[in-house]
């Protein structure tokens, strides 16, 4: 019995489910607690995928740090529960049509055509197309069983992609620099 | 499904209620422990009235905490204030899931129940219930989740000093979380990997990482005090100032589930610092336990629970011997002193590892582990000599102000 395709489903209706209270609730904080599920099931299906490393991560920066830091600026903020307005409708239609458009291209770019959807649905297996399939010996599996999980994201990060990882990072100290720049009247 | 599996399964479920209920009977006693080790260092006798020598005295408070009265501020947000203990509590019981007991335990079993079917299990059952790729990161990933309950406690409960407790308690938490993590990037520079057992392995090859990796230990067990919010840094429920902090409201259950998952998550740091630092599981100059085998599981399990016992005790000792910081002096503590030394930590140890990799590439690991100790005695000796001149660590008591002409009377 295949194990990973009932736990797949688990997480990603936790994520969906997550994600649509999150931005439905109206009192913030609550907002901010299904975001953090959010980030959880996304890790959960980032197991899945053999890349516990971006996993863990995902919880510690994201969750552990970022989401808390969110919270802590709520908090101290006393946001109240955002108004029901219901004069605003268009703005909401306009935004499901924009969801729409943006799931018809995300369809057309997957290349899902009618036969394509007739397969996922149906209980047949579908034929892959091989260029979807990771070469032998590419799949991160394999990376990860030969360098170990950190070895497996460290060793592309700083060999091939070394020159925009550090262009992140110093965009993000720029950002740091910026921050304390605002907050400080005098340096 | 396959017997093979079925029988992962079932020693998956045996070790995941084994290590449940040890978490919990283990904090149980501890909270005993606290007090007797209390009344040791104060002379007093303790607790010693419920059962033989008070050893009932923790049923005796599990069962006052069960019928008390469960009290609800009335201007409380409910639903966030009900679902904050548990929010603490999950996370630090799942901690304890991905830590080594013991030596893994051969076993051949191949048996068949009534209802269930075949079992079979062969191989070496590794004594954690899951021995995850991740390792540590899996702890440190799960320990930054407990600050949510402590914050959403102190918001829910609209209450001023459980509000200052929880942002207190939070702001603590994610500064040192800061020098916990890059306290153990010197232990993947040297074993090469994350996962626990790798970590033990690399340390029964060379030396226990308590001596190259000194002041990693150092850091590590000054954050930890930090993140299990325990004295000398419990400053989130000072109670002098804060009435019992974050918690102030909580009674009954509620209180209790605080409180498990505080003694918790000392008797994680303990076996974290166990096993890191003083090769877990494994007994020292010796490579019997490395064999496989009944005697051998059991014996490795004895050796983890003693230097884990003595954490324990070391972490109760230090609460009634030191006193508790200021606030300003914690931050600064984390913040010019935790960090830097860590981050100065990770560049001197990989050039270290670079340098001998290069000069002597053929050494053995308990050399190499003895060069690097070498190189940790003259930078702790001066680190020390630093942090004992009070020249960092200081509050705005000793910082010189300067007083205006006739503005002292």
């Amino acid at each position: 019995m295949d194990l990973v395709t009932p736990v797949f489903w688990v997480f990603a209706g936790w994520s969906v489910v997550s994600a649509v209270l999150c931005i439905t609730r109206r009192n913030p904080i609550s907002s901010a607690l299904w975001l953090v599920s959010t980030m959880f099931a996304l890790a959960g299906i980032y197991v899945l995928l053999d890349a516990q490393f971006i996993a863990a991560v995902q919880v510690i920066v994201y969750a552990g740090a970022i989401m808390v830091l969110f919270l802590f600026v709520i908090m101290l903020l006393n946001v109240g529960d955002a108004p029901r307005e219901w004069r605003r409708w268009p703005v909401g239609l306009l935004g499901v049509g924009l969801a729409a458009v943006l799931g018809a291209q995300l369809m057309m770019l997957g290349g899902y055509g009618r036969q394509r959807l007739a397969d996922e649905f149906s209980t047949q297996p579908a034929p892959v197309n091989p260029a979807l399939v990771f070469p032998e010996g590419m799949a991160s599996a394999a990376a990860v069983a030969e360098r170990g999980v950190v070895g497996a994201v460290a060793e592309p990060l700083f060999t091939a992609y070394l020159i925009p990882f550090e262009i992140t990072s110093v965009l993000l100290l720029t950002a740091v620099i910026g921050a304390v720049v605002l907050a400080k009247k005098k340096l | 499904m396959t017997p093979e599996m079925k029988g992962f399964l079932l020693f998956s479920s045996l070790k995941m209620l084994a290590v449940f209920t040890m978490t919990m009977v283990g904090v149980a006693l501890m909270t005993l422990m606290e007090r007797k080790v209390a009344g040791w260092i104060q002379n007093r006798p303790g607790p010693n009235r419920v059962g033989p020598t008070g050893l009932l005295q923790p049923v005796a408070d599990g069962i006052k905490n069960f019928i008390k009265e469960e009290t609800t501020p009335a201007a409380a947000n409910r639903s966030l204030y009900t679902i904050a203990p548990a929010i603490t509590f999950i996370p630090a019981m799942m901690l304890m899931a991905v830590i080594p007991l013991a030596a893994p335990l051969p076993l051949a079993v191949d048996f068949t129940l009534p209802v269930l079917g075949r079992f079979v299990y062969t191989g070496d059952l590794p004594m954690v219930v899951a021995d995850l790729p991740i390792g540590f990161l899996f702890i440190l990933a799960f320990s930054s989740l407990g600050v949510y309950g402590v914050a959403l406690a102190g918001w829910a409960s609209n209450s001023k000093y459980s509000l200052l407790g929880g942002l207190r308690a939070s702001a603590q938490m994610i500064s040192y979380e800061v020098a916990l993590g890059l306290s153990l990037v010197p232990i993947l520079l040297l074993s090469g990997n994350v996962a626990f057992s790798e970590i033990i392995r690399n340390q029964q090859e060379g030396l226990w990482y308590i001596a190259p990796l000194f002041l990693s230990f150092f850091v590590f067990l000054i954050s930890g005090f930090a993140e299990t919010n325990r004295l000398p840094f419990d400053l989130p429920e000072a109670e002098a100032e804060l009435v019992a902090g974050y918690h102030s409201e909580y009674s009954a259950m509620k209180f209790s589930l605080f409180m498990i998952a505080e003694f918790a998550h000392i008797l994680t740091i303990s076996a974290m610092v166990t096993t890191l630092f003083f090769g877990g599981w494994d007994i020292p100059f010796t490579s019997w336990d490395e064999q496989g085998g009944v005697a051998q599981t059991l014996a490795t399990h004895l050796a983890f629970f003693a230097k884990t016992f003595f954490w324990i005790f070391f972490v109760m000792w230090i609460r009634w011997t030191l006193p508790r910081f200021r606030y300003d002096q914690l931050m600064s503590l984390g913040w010019k002193v935790m960090l830097p030394l860590a981050l100065v930590y990770i560049v001197v140890i990989a050039g270290a590892i670079w340098a001998l990799d290069v000069l002597a590439p053929t050494i053995s690991p308990t050399a190499r582990a003895g060069a690097l100790f070498l190189l940790n005695l003259p930078i702790g000796w001066g680190v020390f000599f630093f942090l004992d001149r009070g020249r960092i660590v200081q509050g705005v008591g000793q910082r010189a102000v300067p007083i205006r002409a006739g503005a002292e009377g």
